[in-house]
């Protein structure tokens, strides 16, 4: 479900609009409040509805297979690191929903900017950035360039 | 210079009862803009609207005594220290702003209705203070502009952009800038420079007051009003439709056990 903003709850502090991957979250020029420019475009990642300080992101679904009178609320709480969901049906059932924010402590992962720089023997590896170390294992299975068998198809 | 009223020496060339008037013309273009405002958008009928779909969905009722404790906390809050910005860059930005504005309009009503002329000078203190309210909101406003502003910081639009959303913060700080400006020069004896400056700063102002309609003037009025209703509904259980809080952070937050699924 795509996300849309309350513009009477939004304070323009454009959190959203530095978190949207799909950059998508902006700010209109009328009222400086942020809105869903292209809500078909929306990954639905919900990183703006749980960045929202002010709670004003909601979802909604498309209208063709979800009727409307629906929402999802969403409560983050930092401090406690849980986030709670509250689905609402338009007929009145409620859904509540908490989970962790995350899985590891605070400050437990290491930013890109704290790792070396790779060099340029990289990018001929297999292996992501950071494996196999990131994964706690000693290696991964790979095969190896020159057991490659090179083929016409 | 800074201790000099400025509309004082501008009485030699205007006069008090003009300046007067002219502040008088400016209010009432505040109350008007705003009634029509409110009246137009209907964000009077929405709020209350708001209101009375909050009171229905809340669990409790909540008393007079506890709603004067919550105007209070609103203004303490809100209203006084700008408490709703998470950023502090931009809280502060506001609060330099609002505060300027606040010394800069006070004083210059105090000038112009009871200092107009050089027969009755004005304590030192309240041009100083008219000066200082003006600094404050070229601080505020240009930090704001060209620093934290979302379409600048954040989308990358040039700072040189304007758009309608702009209006109030453009034509405010551009009053204020103009103000200062035209007072420097009149009291440096600059004539020409000073009438150029008095003009722009006639022209800011009065785009300032005159555009309520089309600007975010009147959130001065709204938001305190919207912040009292968050306010409420936290009290009255409605929360906006909000999740309740968490109520298990053992199990569920920062108190859980560290996972071993890897």
């Amino acid at each position: 479900m795509p996300t849309f903003v309350y513009m009477t709850s939004c304070d323009g502090c454009g959190y959203c609009v530095d978190i949207c991957p799909s950059d998508i979250m902006h700010i209109d020029t009328t009222y400086r409040r942020a809105y869903n420019i292209e809500p078909n475009m929306c990954w639905e990642c919900y990183s703006c509805v749980k960045a929202c300080p002010m709670h004003a992101i909601d979802c909604r679904g498309y209208a063709d297979f979800a009727p409307l009178g629906h929402s999802v609320r969403v409560l983050r709480e930092e401090e406690k690191a849980t986030i709670s969901w509250k689905i609402r049906f338009r007929d009145g059932r409620e859904k509540n929903f908490v989970s962790p924010i995350r899985t590891t402590p605070w400050g437990s992962i290491k930013p890109p900017s704290d790792y070396e720089v790779p060099t340029a023997d990289a990018m001929s590896s297999q292996e992501l950035a950071h494996e196999p170390e990131a994964l706690h294992i000693d290696a991964l299975p790979a095969l190896a360039p020159e057991r490659l068998k090179q083929v016409l198809v | 210079m800074f201790a000099g009223n400025p509309f004082a020496e501008l009485s030699a060339f205007v006069a008090p009862a003009v300046m007067q008037a002219y502040v008088v013309v400016m209010f009432l273009l505040v109350v008007g803009g705003t009634l029509f405002d409110t009246i137009h958008k209907k964000s009077a009928a929405y709020f209350f609207g708001d209101w009375r779909n909050a009171k229905k969905k809340g669990t409790r009722a909540v008393g007079g005594g506890e709603m004067t404790v919550l105007a209070v906390q609103t203004a303490a809050v809100e209203v006084l220290t700008s408490g709703e910005f998470t950023n502090s860059r931009r809280r502060t930005a506001h609060l330099l702003t609002m505060y300027g504005v606040v010394i800069y309009v006070v004083t210059t009503v105090i000038l112009v209705f009871a200092y107009p002329t050089p027969a009755t000078p004005a304590p030192t203190i309240i041009p100083v203070l008219w000066y200082l309210g003006a600094l404050m909101v070229c601080v505020g406003g240009y930090w704001f502009w060209f620093f934290i502003r979302v379409d600048v910081a954040s989308e990358g639009n040039s700072p040189f952009r304007l758009v309608r959303a702009d209006l109030f913060v453009a034509s405010l700080v551009l009053s204020t800038t103009f103000a200062l400006i035209w007072a420097i020069f009149q009291s440096a004896g600059s004539t020409a420079w000073a009438i150029v400056f008095l003009a722009l700063y006639l022209i800011a102002t009065t785009v300032l007051f005159a555009s309520i309609p089309w600007s975010k003037f009147a959130h001065m009025f709204f938001k305190p009003a919207a912040a009292f209703q968050r306010r409420m509904e936290e009290a009255n259980g409605s929360r906006r439709n909000l999740p309740a809080p968490a109520e298990s952070p053992a199990t569920f937050g920062s108190g859980r056990r560290e996972p071993h699924n890897f």
